[in-house]
Parts: C-alpha cells; sequence; structure tokens
C-alpha cells in the first residue's frame, strides 16, 4: 500500500513533513508482542502505524530486559513496596489511609494507570496521576501535597502504576478531551529550543536510528514511572520530558506545568492499545 | 617556631621530614585512576606473583547503554572442588576515580565461580578481572568497553 | 521502608548449585560528585556483603563506589541442607541491613 506523504499546512514554527496512511480507517488484528484493542479510529498523518509501534522494552540490552522481567532485581521494586506501605498508611488530620476509602489497590486501582491522564471536572482540564493523589490528599485526608519527584510520590505512583501491569493503555473516550489531545500534539510537533527540533522529529520520523549510541526509541510512556538507569532511580514521565526539553536546549516549565498534562494525555493516546509495564526500565 | 619552615607550604614540609628519612618522594596520586593505577591497585592484591592469562571470562556489554548502570558477570573455570577452587574473583578498571570494582570471596561451597553485579563506568575503557584459585595461582582477563554519554542530559534545577 | 530484595529458590536437590541473586537499596554515593555550590558529596557507601548458610559463611564480597546504586548481587552456593540462608550489608555511616531467606533441600 502506497504510504502518502503530507505536509503539514500552517505556522513555519510548526512545519513538519510526516509520512502515514492519511484517513485510513485500520481496524484492529491482534499482534503477536504487542496486545492491541479492536481500534477502529482513524490514524492521522505522522502517526506510527498500529503494527509499528515498539516499546522502549523492545530495544533494551539483554541485561535491562532481565531487570524489567525480575521484579527481585528491579531496584523499582523497592518503590513499588514503599508505595504499599504508603498506601496502607494513616495520612492528614483525617487520619485516613488510602485503604481506608479504596480498600485493596489490586482490586480498585486496576486500570486506573491505564487511563490516565484523565479529566478533572473542577479544574475543567485534565490532570495526571500525581496531581490526582495529591487532590485526594487534600480532599480526603487532609494532608498536605506531596512534591513532585519526592519518594513518596513516585512510590504511590509506581505503587499505584503498577496495578494496571499487563493492561492495553486505554483509549481517551471522554470527548472532552480532544482538545487537550490536540494542545498535547501541538507542543509535540513544536519545533523549540536552541537546536530548533521537535519530539517528533526524532520519535516519528528517525526511532529506530542510534543517537550518541543508544537506540531513538518511539517514546510510549508505557513503563512509568520509570527505573532509568541514567539516574539510578525511579522518576516519572514529567521528569524524562523535561531532561529530553532540556537536551534539545529549550527551556523546560515547571513540574505540574498543564502543558506537559496535556503532552502526557497525547503520549499516552499515541500509545493507545500498548501494554502498560510499570515499573519498567530504561535507559 | 623553626625560621626555615615558617612560609613553607605544608607538603614542602613533609618533604623535608622525609628526606632526613632516606629520600622517598610522596607522589601525589591523580583525581582519576590510570592504567598505571590499575596495575598498582592489582599488585596490591596479587604480590609478585605472576598473572597468567586464561581461565576468566567477562560477560559485559561492548557498548554499554549507559556508563551510570553497567551489567557486569564474571566467570572463572575451575571444578569447585575442596581441593580446587577459586578463592577470589578481584575486579578492576582504569579510568574510574579509582580503580577497584568489586572483590568477592568464595570457596569451594559455591559450586560455581560466576558472580554478577552493576557497576559504573566513568569513560570508554578497559576492565580487568583477576581470579585467585586455592592453589595461589593467579588469572585474568580483560574486556574493553565503550562508554558514551546519554543523549539527553538533566540540567542541574 | 523496603530494603532488601532476594531471590534464594524454594526448594533444592542435595548437591545442586543454585544461583542467589540479591538487591539492596542504596544511593552508593561514590564521594567523587559534587553539588551545585562545588562542595564535595561525602561518600556513602555499602563497603561489605556476606552471606551465611546455617550459620557458616558462604561468600563475601567488598564493594567499592564503583558499584552502581542499589547494589544488585548474584553468586552460587551448593544446596547442602535445608535451614536459612542470611544476608548482612554493611557501610558507610552505620549502615547495616540484614535479611534472610528459608531454602528446602531434598
Amino acid at each position: 500500500m502506497k504510504e502518502a506523504r503530507t505536509r503539514r499546512v500552517g505556522k513555519a514554527k510548526r512545519a513538519h513533513r510526516g509520512v502515514g496512511r492519511v484517513g485510513t480507517a485500520l481496524c484492529a488484528f491482534a499482534h503477536p508482542t504487542l496486545l492491541l484493542l479492536a481500534l477502529c479510529t482513524p490514524l492521522l498523518a505522522t502517526e506510527i502505524p498500529l503494527d509499528q509501534r515498539r516499546s522502549g522494552y523492545e530495544d533494551l540490552s539483554r541485561d535491562s530486559k532481565a531487570m524489567e522481567d525480575d521484579d527481585t532485581a528491579n531496584p523499582a521494586t523497592f518503590w513499588v513496596l514503599d508505595g504499599e506501605a504508603l498506601w496502607n498508611a494513616k495520612a492528614g488530620s483525617a487520619n485516613k489511609s488510602c485503604a481506608d476509602c479504596h480498600g485493596d489497590a489490586a482490586q480498585s486501582m486496576k486500570g486506573v494507570a491505564a487511563r490516565y491522564p484523565a479529566f478533572d471536572e473542577r479544574l475543567g482540564r485534565p490532570i495526571d496521576l500525581e496531581e490526582r493523589i495529591n487532590l485526594e490528599r487534600r480532599d480526603r485526608q487532609n494532608a498536605p501535597p506531596l512534591k513532585f519527584e519526592s519518594h513518596e510520590l513516585l512510590a504511590l505512583t509506581a505503587f499505584i502504576g503498577r496495578q494496571s501491569r499487563g493492561l492495553p493503555i486505554a483509549e481517551a473516550a471522554d470527548p472532552r478531551l480532544k482538545p487537550f489531545i490536540a494542545q498535547g500534539r501541538a507542543l509535540y510537533e513544536l519545533r523549540q529550543g536552541q537546536i530548533n527540533m521537535s519530539c517528533a522529529q526524532c520519535h516519528d520520523d528517525n526511532w529506530g536510528k542510534k543517537l550518541a549510541g543508544n537506540i531513538v526509541p518511539q517514546a510510549h510512556p508505557t513503563g512509568y514511572p520509570i527505573y532509568r538507569l541514567e539516574w539510578q532511580s525511579v522518576g516519572s514521565l514529567q521528569r524524562r520530558l523535561r531532561n529530553c526539553i532540556a537536551g534539545m536546549r529549550a527551556e523546560p516549565f515547571d513540574f505540574g506545568a498543564p502543558d506537559y498534562v496535556a503532552l502526557e494525555l497525547f503520549l499516552m493516546q499515541r500509545a493507545r492499545g500498548m501494554t502498560i509495564e510499570t515499573p519498567g526500565v530504561r535507559p | 617556631m623553626d625560621n626555615d619552615i615558617r612560609g613553607a607550604t605544608r607538603r614542602d614540609m613533609l618533604l623535608a621530614g622525609m628526606a632526613g628519612v632516606g629520600a622517598t618522594l610522596i607522589r601525589i596520586e591523580p583525581a582519576a585512576a590510570t592504567p598505571d593505577s590499575m596495575k598498582r591497585a592489582i599488585r596490591q592484591v596479587v604480590g609478585e606473583a605472576p598473572v597468567r592469562n586464561g581461565k576468566v571470562t567477562i560477560d559485559v556489554p561492548t557498548l554499554v547503554e549507559n556508563g551510570n548502570t553497567v551489567a557486569l558477570a564474571i566467570e572463572v573455570e575451575s571444578p569447585m572442588t575442596k581441593d580446587d577452587y577459586v578463592k577470589a574473583i578481584h575486579v578492576f578498571n582504569e579510568k574510574n576515580p579509582l580503580p577497584n570494582v568489586i572483590s568477592a570471596h568464595l570457596g569451594p561451597r559455591a559450586g560455581r565461580a560466576r558472580i554478577s553485579t552493576r557497576f559504573r563506568l566513568a569513560d570508554t575503557q578497559t576492565i580487568t578481572a583477576v581470579a585467585e584459585l586455592s592453589d595461589g595461582s593467579f588469572w585474568s582477563a580483560s574486556a574493553d568497553v565503550i562508554v558514551t554519554l546519554a543523549a539527553c542530559l538533566e540540567s542541574l534545577d | 521502608m523496603a530494603r532488601a530484595l532476594i531471590n534464594v529458590p524454594q526448594k533444592a536437590k542435595s548437591g545442586q548449585v543454585i544461583e542467589i541473586k540479591t538487591l539492596i537499596s542504596h544511593i552508593m554515593e561514590t564521594g567523587f560528585r559534587h553539588d551545585n555550590v562545588g562542595k564535595a558529596i561525602p561518600r556513602n557507601i555499602i563497603t561489605t556483603f556476606v552471606a551465611r548458610y546455617n550459620g557458616e559463611e558462604i561468600f563475601r564480597t567488598d564493594l567499592f563506589p564503583a558499584i552502581a546504586a542499589n547494589p544488585f548481587v548474584s553468586f552460587h552456593t551448593v544446596a547442602t541442607e535445608s535451614g536459612t540462608i542470611e544476608f548482612e550489608w554493611t557501610g558507610d555511616n552505620g549502615f547495616h541491613e540484614t535479611g534472610s531467606a528459608k531454602i528446602t533441600v531434598e
């Protein structure tokens, strides 16, 4: 099947050439290594075709794959276990634990990370799991928010994310999310920084090629929060995004910026149907 | 207060002191290890004994995914009986700030002389593993490893 | 706080060589890093790891700053009898952590 080359019309800053099938409705087929849902949504230009989607796991070395596959060899397990302890610990002046309302996380949190970021009624915009945890702490536990990238917040997101391991990333059905997905996509395609590069140029157009000895991944957030070998620690998707943006010599926004949540939402949708691996191991 | 040493640096004073006891020079070590300091570190372990090539296999990637965490496995050929076994496995590097990586002490109860760990490499360099056998002999192997910086580093916030 | 993860087969045959994998939570601060105003961050590492099988030492290792954070160490031992394999980590600033695993040997 011939692939159409499309050229985005619009501001020069957003000009980005992409390759893809435009407006073709693809119905699902089961890929042996990726669990894909029955998806009949059209692929947009520049998207990686469904049968070519690869998790960063596929590009790991033999030993790093072994690290991710074995919970007792994956240092991220320490965060998961700490998250479990926090889940069960009383917090705030309400003296309640997460478990007091949500019970057994293996049941109540199953599938949750797979459908975040999710729309929050009161804020009128999507929020990610970190923000949801802090809102719950404020509203139900009367507890102060946990700082971004703090051990506690990473432990909780690792623990909650772990309950979605093996599940496919859910398609965003809520129509209110559409403009935010578009906002995330715009940031993804925006040329920025001193190098004047966009995320898409590496991760849509040059995935699989090498940059400084590492394989450029397609950048699907299937394993977050991840144990990153570079950090020798667990970190969030936002931390990773800020790394990349600093690498492009652009100014990163603060943690929690709604722009980043929109970008997270877009990236999750770009990876819809792929399997959650949390907590993953990445270079 | 001795007029001779007023104003002198501490290093000068030490050298002056040493001059009276056989004039041994104090050598200030460089901040990073070098192939020489790796050799010295190996000498500290093996003494004057010869180190032969063989019996030792190093399992390490040729091009690392990330220098901050590199998987490493060392295996030594040995029947691992109570009369013929591996006493210790030492791993050295040549360009990290310190030459030692790990020193593992085994014995006949090990059954198999294979250890694995994860270590840090500051730069492209050669690593050397030395095995000490129960008969007092030393065997070694070396491996060259290429290390690149991660493509996107964090800025210091 | 979760500190150590130990992977020992629950069962083994007498004389079988088994692999033991261990992982401990620790920053392994090398002592060679500097903070953003140039001050050296002091060394803080695990220096020794020992394993004992029913009280008898079967493995001992010295670790150096070159070992990555959250040290992973795996080694082998012959399954001799049923009992307990104990693990002990010691390090800078009085760091001391222990763990154990039971094994049934037929």
